[in-house]
């Protein structure tokens, strides 16, 4: 046939990801699959994804501190890191969407009810596209903790969601990105569904040298996505 | 060459809709596209609960069965996004597009990630459609799946389009994929 069959697929990765059955975490039980999952070798649909480009993103999305008339409340810091495959390459011109609570721990959403105040100059939304070294950078406000019904006096850590595309569908990715040394991490179990040696991977590393004096503080925080094969895939056509 | 650890999933939560909607996202193809159709659906949980707060979102082949990608050998099908995505919040997601193409070797399908508080990652799964029970047969992805669930793949038509469900769990729960 043609060259479909030169493919190269990409390296699987089970011991990252938390378990889909993760009962710490109430709303997994009615939401996990109990059929074995089917292994799906990559063929062209899988190591081709959408490559979403500058269209995607306004020229302020990457500073959540600028998108209103006044800045919002909080402390001001700087997300900043690079995208990398499992090789150590980074990944290029790559679509990074982020949402986040504002400082008080609430979202802008209609379906986040608890007593803390929105911030009016406060969406918490970002979005913006890696550089041709992979590089990215947000300026925004350090979300805040807030609580949830998971269990008695349960709170989240504060946390940034992060979502990304890669270059093909089986690199996406969506994770949440947690601040160092937080006292909240005993009790969490969404954090904690993620394998133990995997855990510290979603904490930001603080970074002095990229803090703004008289600014901003910086947080350094690195995202891996699937690296490739190191041969090309097989015929799956026989 | 280095061998990193891949960051590991979370779940999008319950307040997804802040960063992953879009107001084309479930327009593949445009609103007056001759010959589009809607591909809709229900995500159901467990007890057979609609779930509200998921995301489902596309990738799809062109009709000729091409992607607009570098890896795509057969040069870039400009032009095509071939991504779509649509929350649930109206009790189901809605896509806009058309029927893709066959991808050589494989009956056309439509590759499926679905998001959801409650999901730590993702689960992958493919619709395929009735129009083309012809090649489902020789698909090398249908015939891996057991023949009793390969119908959680196919979707159904309707008025406007065609119907495709994402039992999450439970009785004839959909082929998930480990991608």
């Amino acid at each position: 046939m043609t060259t479909q069959e030169q493919l190269v697929g990409y390296r699987r990765d089970t011991d990252s990801h938390p378990p889909l059955d993760s009962p710490g975490y109430r709303s997994t039980a009615l939401r996990h699959p109990t059929q074995p999952l089917t292994l799906l070798p990559h063929r062209l649909t899988e190591v081709t994804g959408p490559l979403l480009g500058p269209g995607r993103v306004g020229e302020l999305d990457h500073d959540l501190t600028r998108q209103h008339a006044d800045e919002p409340i909080g402390q001001r810091i700087i997300v900043y890191g690079r995208v990398l495959d499992g090789d150590g390459r980074p990944i290029p011109d790559s679509l990074i969407e982020i949402w986040q609570a504002n400082a008080g721990g609430r979202y802008r959403h209609t379906g986040d009810r608890w007593p803390s105040p929105l911030d009016p100059n406060f969406d918490g939304l970002g979005r913006t596209l890696t550089d041709a070294d992979g590089r990215y950078e947000f300026v925004t406000i350090k979300p805040g903790a807030y609580p949830w019904r998971n269990h008695d006096n349960a709170w989240r850590p504060a946390h940034i969601h992060f979502s990304l595309f890669g270059r093909s569908f089986t690199q996406r990715l969506v994770t949440q990105m947690y601040f160092p040394d937080d006292p909240l991490f005993g009790q969490d179990p969404v954090f904690n569904s993620v394998p133990e040696h995997a855990r510290s991977r979603l904490i930001a590393r603080f970074d002095l040298d990229r803090t703004q004096p008289e600014w901003a503080l910086a947080f350094e925080f690195d995202i891996v996505l699937r690296g490739r094969d190191a041969t090309p895939l097989e015929d799956h056509h026989g | 060459m280095a061998d990193l650890a891949t960051t590991p999933s979370q779940t999008v939560g319950p307040f997804l809709h802040i960063g992953l909607t879009w107001d084309d996202g479930p327009y593949v193809v445009p609103k007056d596209m001759q010959g589009a159709v809607w591909l809709r659906g229900r995500v159901l949980d467990g007890a057979g609960e609609v779930i509200t707060d998921a995301l489902v979102e596309t990738w799809q082949a062109d009709p000729d069965g091409r992607f607009d990608h570098p890896d795509d050998s057969r040069g870039p099908a400009q032009g095509w996004r071939g991504f779509g995505r649509s929350d649930t919040r109206d009790g189901g997601y809605a896509i806009h597009t058309v029927l893709p193409g066959a991808v050589p070797g494989q009956a056309p399908h439509i590759d499926v990630s679905v998001f959801a508080r409650g999901l730590l990652h993702r689960v992958v799964t493919r619709v395929y459609f009735p129009d083309h029970a012809d090649q489902h047969a020789d698909d090398p992805v249908l015939s891996s799946v057991p023949a009793n669930r390969r119908d959680t793949l196919i979707a159904t038509r309707t008025d406007d389009g065609y119907r495709f469900d994402v039992r999450i769990q439970g009785e004839r729960e959909t082929v998930f994929f480990d991608v």
